[in-house]
């Protein structure tokens, strides 16, 4: 299917459309906005800049059950996986986390969990006509209307919204709902072009990548890494709060009888994250922390996997509590390159 | 039961018998176990270096070497140093108690590239755990080997693992054993000193040598120090690493040294490869 168009007014009928599966989408929470599960005739909330917390627990639960046991027992159960889901009008720049990241979960053996979410799930990306003050997408190989990652792309072109598949997953959903589109014409494209240079006009923040992976590890005793992380409370919203961070904790939980084993997001800023048993700490302070958090994001993941697991969202800037920013970090970098 | 597509489930296996090393605070016992199921047990297979996921269901689960060679039977073997919550209930098991398994993980020591030369371990209190399945491997194919040399030490006579396995081993012609405790007791008729310097004192020629270390990051440092000194080169040195893990197949993020996830990548490391990550001796 070519371009379509889709009403606004046309909301709840394609929520409708979709009966069955699990829709989830931008909703308000207070002041912030935040992916939470769409109820039948609610419209999702898709004037909006980006959620504070990233779309990445649709796939990386924030805790997940992994297996069901009896404690001290051996006969372990998985939990179903079944439920199919729509993560409706998350960003581009969060779609691309989302790729970068399986690739992650795909090395060599696949993550099993993981997997069949992103199988189950279809990724319905909203492209940005309007920058967040820290976002810089276009530094890390990203761009306000990137269909990286995406099932499906969606312009807001004001009156309609301007659909374009990037998968057989996004065309079978634009089947699914086809008697509520038009087809799009010349002009509609047009817009969207014009929209989207726009868009990336008003990204004022830049990062310059060059030379940056290879020259990381050599900065290893750089007084760069005690100065940027001075300030840091250790407190990991930067890392909970990323599209990229992927790390994990694994913990049992028993309640009497009937336990669980699950996983959690850890945060490679807290201590306990590599304290061994022993006492012992090969990252002991926020210093080696925060060269550790940099590194991985800029050199150790693209040594591994090609490419930077940092999609320029500005979500750790804009929410870390200090100010540590991490376009001025990598500024930092640059200069002592 | 069937081998499992997800890779987190562990199998039932049984601890068929369990002994203590060590004594003390930090004691160290080992397990011999056999997987319950007959396919499992069959389709294992693991060579020295490796690792598993062991633990108990509802307590959690450690990275821990496996301490016996493929060449010994279709069983596994740990040793294991009472440390923390998931060795406290490994600790408790019995024979006939069953723990969990999952693996093998990791790379492995390439002992097979190493025929025909001669292959000198050196490892101090629990680090002989992964240096033992080499030193099996090797007796077991041993006219495919230039010959075998082994240094081991810890504080005391009471601190060394293996104990028996290694007086058997003196009496051997075919191989050198060399034992070290860090201060005199009595009744102790082997070298009293620590490891580095034991292994200064013994010279061991650098030709067609391969040397592998385990032991304390304190011990290893001088190790390598002295494997130079020695006229060893960089790509003739072999060490293992160790670092906190949870998953064990490289997704949960923790255990890199640099750019090297210990669990994936690791953990045997050629001393080459390793002097150029800078977190390997964090």
């Amino acid at each position: 299917m070519s371009a379509m168009l889709l009403n606004k007014e046309k909301w709840p009928e394609f929520v409708g459309k979709l009966a069955g599966k699990k829709i989830v989408a931008p909703q308000a929470d207070g002041d912030a906005m935040h992916f939470a599960p769409v109820a039948e005739g609610e419209a999702p909330a898709l004037d909006y800049n980006n959620t504070r917390v990233p779309p990445k627990g649709a796939l990386f639960p924030q805790t997940e059950t992994m297996l069901k046991f009896q404690a001290g027992g051996e006969q372990v159960e998985e939990p179903v996986l079944d439920q199919e889901t729509v993560v409706l009008g998350l960003r581009p720049c969060d779609a691309r986390a989302m790729a970068i990241v399986e690739k992650l979960f795909k090395w060599d053996i696949d993550d099993p969990y993981y997997v069949r979410r992103r199988e189950l799930t279809t990724l319905v990306g909203l492209a940005c006509t309007e920058p967040g003050m820290n976002c810089f997408c276009p530094s890390v190989g990203g761009g306000p209307a990137s269909t990286e990652g995406l099932d499906l792309l969606m312009v807001d072109l004001g009156e309609n919204y301007l659909l374009e598949a990037v998968t057989e997953k996004g065309e079978t959903l634009l089947t699914e709902i086809k008697e509520l589109l038009e087809e799009a014409d010349d002009d509609a494209g047009k817009e969207k072009d014009k929209l989207v240079a726009e868009a990336e006009q008003k990204i004022k923040r830049k990062v310059d990548t060059e030379g940056v992976p290879e020259g990381l590890p050599g900065l290893w005793e750089d007084p760069l890494w005690q100065k940027v992380s001075a300030s840091c409370l250790g407190c990991g919203t930067c890392t909970y709060l990323c599209p990229t961070c992927h790390c994990f904790d694994i913990q049992d939980e028993t309640e009497g009888f009937a336990a669980r084993r699950c996983r959690m997001w850890d945060s490679c800023m807290f201590e306990e994250y590599t304290l061994h048993t022993s006492g012992h700490n090969p990252r002991p302070t926020r210093k080696e922390r925060t060269r550790n958090r940099i590194n991985h994001k800029y050199s150790y993941y693209v040594d591994k996997f090609d490419v930077i697991a940092c999609v320029g969202c500005g979500r750790c800037t804009n929410l870390c509590p200090v100010n540590i920013d991490i376009i001025e970090t990598l500024r930092q970098v640059n200069e002592a390159l | 039961m069937k081998t499992n597509t997800n890779p987190y489930i562990p199998y039932p296996a049984t601890v068929e018998e369990a002994w203590y090393e060590t004594g003390g605070e930090r004691c160290i016992k080992t397990f011999k176990v056999v997987f319950d199921d007959e396919e499992v047990r069959e389709e294992w297979t693991h060579l020295p270096g490796q690792c598993a996921m062991i633990g108990v269901l509802g307590v959690g689960e450690s990275m821990i070497s496996i301490s016996c060679s493929p060449t010994e039977g279709k069983f596994l073997r740990f040793s294991i140093m009472l440390m923390g919550k998931v060795t406290r209930a490994l600790h408790q098991l019995e024979p006939g108690d069953k723990m969990m398994v999952r693996g093998p993980y990791g790379n492995n020591f390439p002992v097979d590239e190493w025929q025909g030369k001669k292959i000198l371990t050196i490892g101090g209190g629990i680090g002989q755990a992964p240096l033992r399945p080499i030193v099996e491997y090797v007796r077991a194919k041993q006219d495919k080997y230039d010959g075998l040399t082994m240094i081991y030490g810890a504080r005391t006579s009471n601190d060394l693992c293996f104990k028996s396995e290694f007086e058997e081993m003196s009496k051997c012609d075919d191989l050198a054993c060399h034992l070290t405790i860090d201060v005199e007791e009595e009744d102790w008729s082997h070298n009293v000193g620590f490891v580095p310097q034991m292994l200064l004192d013994l010279g061991p020629s650098p030709e067609n040598t391969i040397a592998i270390t385990c032991g304390p990051p304190i011990m290893i440092r001088f190790v390598l120090e002295n494997l130079k000194k020695l006229g060893f080169e960089d790509d003739q040195i072999y060490t293992t690493l160790e670092n906190r893990m949870k998953c064990g197949i490289g997704k949960c993020g923790r255990c890199n040294a640099g750019g090297m996830y210990v669990c994936k990548d690791g953990p045997v490391f050629n001393y080459a490869v390793l002097k150029e990550i800078p977190e390997a001796f964090a």
